[in-house]
């Protein structure tokens, strides 16, 4: 869903920077608090499988294609923060490396493929979190269900910008059918992607998941008190 | 699995994805790419301003053999991730004393 350079106007573009630079710096701030000696190391190799994840182009219906956006993925992972940071970072290098995604367009790609994606896509994680059992099973289907939400949401909001900014006159209303329409189908794609890694992880290294941590306590209970 | 095993799985992981499995993906416009064709949103599309970068479009220039120029480009887009978010990433950690609480 990377945006090119030309798609949205001068204006929007920087605004669309502004609103990335604001939501890095709190990102920032707030990934010291999910960052440790231990899920630090684990983070940056997060960020690594995204980039290489996105690298892989799934069909989805007669002439297109999609990939992981990854958001939702991360988010689970290492923590929402540290989420929007390892989108982030992809993007970047995506941008400044492999001219893959506007210049002009960064902060538009990074509202949309790393805030809208964390934001919805773990949101709805947690919540559904709040209502399931607290099984590994259930976390695995959360996980389902706020990756494939996550994609048709940044594919709404990609036309929200495009209806502020666009460069070109074309009809929103069938810019947005268009866009929702392909990324359900791409939705389901991340989805799959995000419940197999999840549910890899979660095999195991549950202890490593930031999303299930409440998952590992009944097996806490179990432990014998150790004799000091 | 250990900590430092697990690590070093996930990093396999990565760079077969980047570096092998990626010359089987689609080739087809992605789903944006396609709208933006269909509905005449790219018309006003410009050329990246680093097009002709050394790893543009994820391949090495001058490396004739697609399979390679792919995989090489993969293999250091994930190398690259992983030193600047990795980098960042430890540099914004917070420090082991939290631990006697």
């Amino acid at each position: 869903m990377h945006v090119p350079d030309g798609f949205i106007d001068a204006p929007v573009s920087a605004g669309a920077g502004v609103v990335a630079v604001a939501g890095v710096a709190l990102a920032l701030r707030g990934a010291r608090r999910e960052l440790d000696d231990r899920t630090a190391p684990l983070a940056g190799l997060t960020a690594a499988f995204v980039f290489a994840a996105q690298m892989l182009n799934f069909p989805v219906a007669a002439g297109t294609s999609g990939h992981l956006l990854g958001g939702t993925l991360a988010a689970i992972l290492v923590g929402p923060w540290t989420g929007v940071l390892c989108v982030s970072v992809v993007l970047l290098v995506q941008g400044l490396l492999f001219a893959d995604g506007g210049l002009t367009a960064l902060g538009v790609n990074i509202v949309n493929m790393a805030f809208v994606t964390v934001l919805v896509g773990y949101g709805l994680f947690r919540l559904l979190l709040r209502v399931l059992p607290r099984t590994r099973a259930a976390a695995v289907g959360a996980a389902f269900a706020g990756a494939v939400v996550s994609v048709p949401a940044a594919a709404v909001v990609f036309t929200g910008i495009y209806a502020l900014g666009g460069t070109t006159d074309v009809s929103i209303g069938k810019v947005a059918a268009a866009m929702i329409g392909v990324h359900v189908l791409i939705g389901i794609g991340e989805a799959l992607i995000t419940a197999l890694t999840v549910s890899s992880v979660l095999a195991v290294r549950p202890d490593l998941v930031y999303g299930a941590r409440g998952l590992a306590k009944p097996l806490e209970l179990r432990a014998e008190p150790v004799s000091v | 699995m250990k900590n430092k095993r697990f690590l070093v799985v996930f990093l396999l992981v990565s760079l077969v994805l980047a570096g092998i499995v990626s010359h089987y993906a689609s080739s087809s416009p992605d789903g944006l790419e396609k709208v933006a064709a269909d509905k005449g949103i790219s018309a006003k599309e410009k050329d990246h301003s680093l097009k002709d970068a050394p790893f543009a479009d994820y391949g090495v220039k001058g490396v004739g053999n697609g399979r390679l120029s792919g995989g090489l480009a993969g293999i250091a887009g994930v190398g690259v991730v992983l030193l600047v978010g990795g980098g960042a990433f430890w540099l914004l950690r917070r420090r082991a004393p939290a631990r006697d609480a």
